[in-house]
């Protein structure tokens, strides 16, 4: 049924259509909204049976996740930022004992400086955890995703990730479609664990490995995410077939047949990139977009396919590895291994910087004409980075950058508002 | 594509205005986007909503800057706050006062832009007659419905009765009425005086 949903509502909604069996959340910011609306459903009975656990951190959120998911129960847990970081170790965990757990990251900034906005330093930096990763474009991907993540999580046994950028999806009220529960049930069979933990028939999950097997267990993660490779198109086809909608896969190419020039991004500003595109083609330009929607496992193959033919690459990402530049660029590069052509890394939209239309025809005006640097931070104010290069190089005692920029751009710059 | 942005302080439903401002245009069947500006908001802080209505699906997610309209539901910010920075020539602007933009000391600002589409209503005191509160998100969206023709008062009201159920609902759907023929009898006897 067609309604006008919160992105946090639609997701926490498309969750219980997938009859969760264990809950357990430590709400941050921005996706406290998706664990709240959850906690309601099951507080209301409208999602049952279900067991909510309040926990005490996130470790605690994900180490509940894999207790619950070890016993059989199908567990779900959402979090961002700073509370991925703390989950980190038990994410480890949840891959390595090949647990199907799915949990939406609501992307948020790492700090420090301490910032609450958007941008995918959170997820970028489990990118090797060993989970899937997924990323929404918009709110109905960001649903749709998450029915089809608990399928692809259970049939290889290995965690999802759901990835949707914080703010700009979770607190925007659009269109979605959210299907019925038959539909959801016809689609999503009843968790039938690779493994599970019965006081019956005891098992042990999680035993200490040596040297001599060590490499062959850690490898079966990589080989799931292989078959992901295959399963992921699959389970979006089903899903098509299912509820109407293409939505899912692998990647998502928008007008690049005859394209010179293709920009590669993650996310929701794949739509203002889109917007972007279809302005410039009508001015005769021939770009195009290609938005990788898993990132892991990262479709090598497709995204070379995708971009072999071109004059220029600009991949346009929301994190920054500092000391090299792009994540997803390297990841790119990989790709088109022996391939020439011209590429740039676009650091853009960090903490929750707008990305807007009209800073992308600039980018892409320069990136057309080969103008643009190999390493370029769209929008970056260079005039306050270099004053503050230049205090730290007049004394050695400058003090927190933090501070220091804050006081230097003034009140003013903290936005329109 | 016609571009909303609302102004107010945190605690006087402005993320909840843009959001049944796009559940009325959903109601009507067209495509809408109600988000945030995204920060920690606080009670009494500057905050600023965006509402984006079109006909076809909404793929941009930028803040919107170039507004069509503004709906302003603090006055008191408009000497704080660029509120008007960016909205387009042709844009329309209703404000929650009693006073006119004369009175405001904006009598100037407006002269470039057209009158007919720059309105007070005071909608902080209709919504505390019919609500007992002077929240004045609703009733600025009856009003914002009479003066743009955007949206329907209906569909308003209906989008107002989904966020808030019972008393609460049908008081604020009664202030947002009352607004609405305010602002309607307003824009016609700005016309007659036009015609005059």
């Amino acid at each position: 049924m067609l309604r006008q949903l919160e992105g946090s509502r639609a997701v926490a909604e498309a969750v219980a259509l997938c009859r969760p069996q264990v809950i357990c959340a430590y709400p941050i910011s921005p996706q406290t909204h998706i664990v709240e609306n959850l906690s309601q459903l099951v507080k209301t009975g409208q999602l049952a049976p279900c067991e909510f656990v309040n926990v005490e951190s996130e470790f605690a959120a994900m180490s509940v996740a894999i207790g619950a998911c070890a016993t059989g129960a199908r567990a779900y847990t959402a979090t961002a930022s700073q509370g991925l970081l703390y989950m980190v170790e038990a994410l480890y965990n949840a891959s390595g004992l090949g647990l199907p757990i799915v949990m939406t990251v609501a992307n948020r900034a790492i700090g420090a400086p301490i910032n609450i906005w958007n941008d995918h330093s959170d997820s970028m930096s489990q990118r090797d955890c060993g989970w899937i990763q997924l990323y929404a474009e918009t709110n109905q991907e960001a649903l749709d995703l998450h029915i089809q993540a608990f399928r692809l999580a259970e049939d290889l046994s290995t965690p999802v990730m759901v990835c949707m950028d914080g703010f700009i999806l979770t607190h925007a009220v659009e269109r979605v479609d959210v299907p019925g529960q038959d539909q959801v049930d016809a689609f999503l069979p009843p968790f039938a664990p690779r493994q599970a933990l019965d006081p019956d028939e005891p098992v042990s999950i999680g035993a200490m490995v040596g040297p001599e097997a060590f490499m062959e267990v850690k490898y079966l993660a990589h080989a799931k995410q292989m078959q992901a490779l295959e399963l992921i198109p699959e389970i979006a086809a089903d899903f098509e077939q299912a509820f109407g909608r293409d939505s899912g896969g692998l990647i998502r190419s928008y007008r690049t047949a005859d394209a010179e020039t293709i920009v590669v991004a993650l996310g929701s500003v794949l739509g203002t990139i889109k917007d972007t595109v279809d302005e410039l083609r009508e001015q005769g330009v021939k770009i195009g977009a290609l938005g990788i929607t898993s990132f892991r496992p990262f479709p090598l193959d497709l995204v070379r396919a995708a971009l072999e033919h071109v004059r220029r690459v600009v991949v346009l990402e929301k994190a920054l590895a500092v000391g090299i530049g792009g994540i997803v660029t390297a990841n790119v590069r990989m790709a088109l291994a022996g391939i020439a052509l011209h590429g740039y890394t676009v650091i853009a939209g960090l903490g929750g910087r707008p990305i807007t239309k009209a800073s992308l025809h600039g980018l892409f005006a320069e990136a057309i004409a080969d103008r643009l640097e190999p390493l370029t931070f769209l929008d970056m104010d260079w005039d306050v980075v270099n004053r503050e290069l230049e205090r730290m190089g007049a004394s050695r005692a400058s003090g927190p950058h933090a501070e220091n920029i804050l006081r230097d751009v003034g009140p003013v710059a903290a936005g329109p508002v | 594509m016609f571009q909303v942005r609302i102004h107010g302080r945190g605690g006087q439903g402005v993320v909840t205005a843009a959001e049944m401002l796009s559940v009325a245009a959903f109601n009507e069947g067209r495509h809408s986007q109600a988000f945030p500006s995204f920060g920690s908001e606080r009670m009494g802080a500057p905050v600023v909503s965006f509402c984006r209505i079109d006909d076809r699906e909404i793929r941009v997610r930028e803040p919107v800057m170039e507004p069509d309209a503004l709906i302003i539901q603090d006055p008191t910010l408009l000497h704080q706050v660029d509120v008007f920075g960016g909205l387009r020539p042709d844009g329309f602007i209703l404000i929650n006062t009693a006073k006119s933009f004369d009175e405001l000391g904006l009598g100037e600002f407006v002269a470039d832009f057209r009158h007919e589409r720059m309105l007070t209503v005071p909608a902080g005191e209709l919504a505390r007659e019919h609500t007992g509160r002077p929240v004045a998100n609703g009733a600025l969206l009856g009003g914002f419905a009479a003066l743009s023709g955007l949206i329907s008062l209906d569909a308003v009201a209906g989008a107002i009765r989904e966020r808030f159920s019972g008393t609460v609902g049908e008081g604020n759907v009664a202030a947002a009425q009352a607004a609405h023929a305010w602002v309607a009898a307003e824009m016609r006897e700005l016309s007659g005086a036009a015609s005059a």
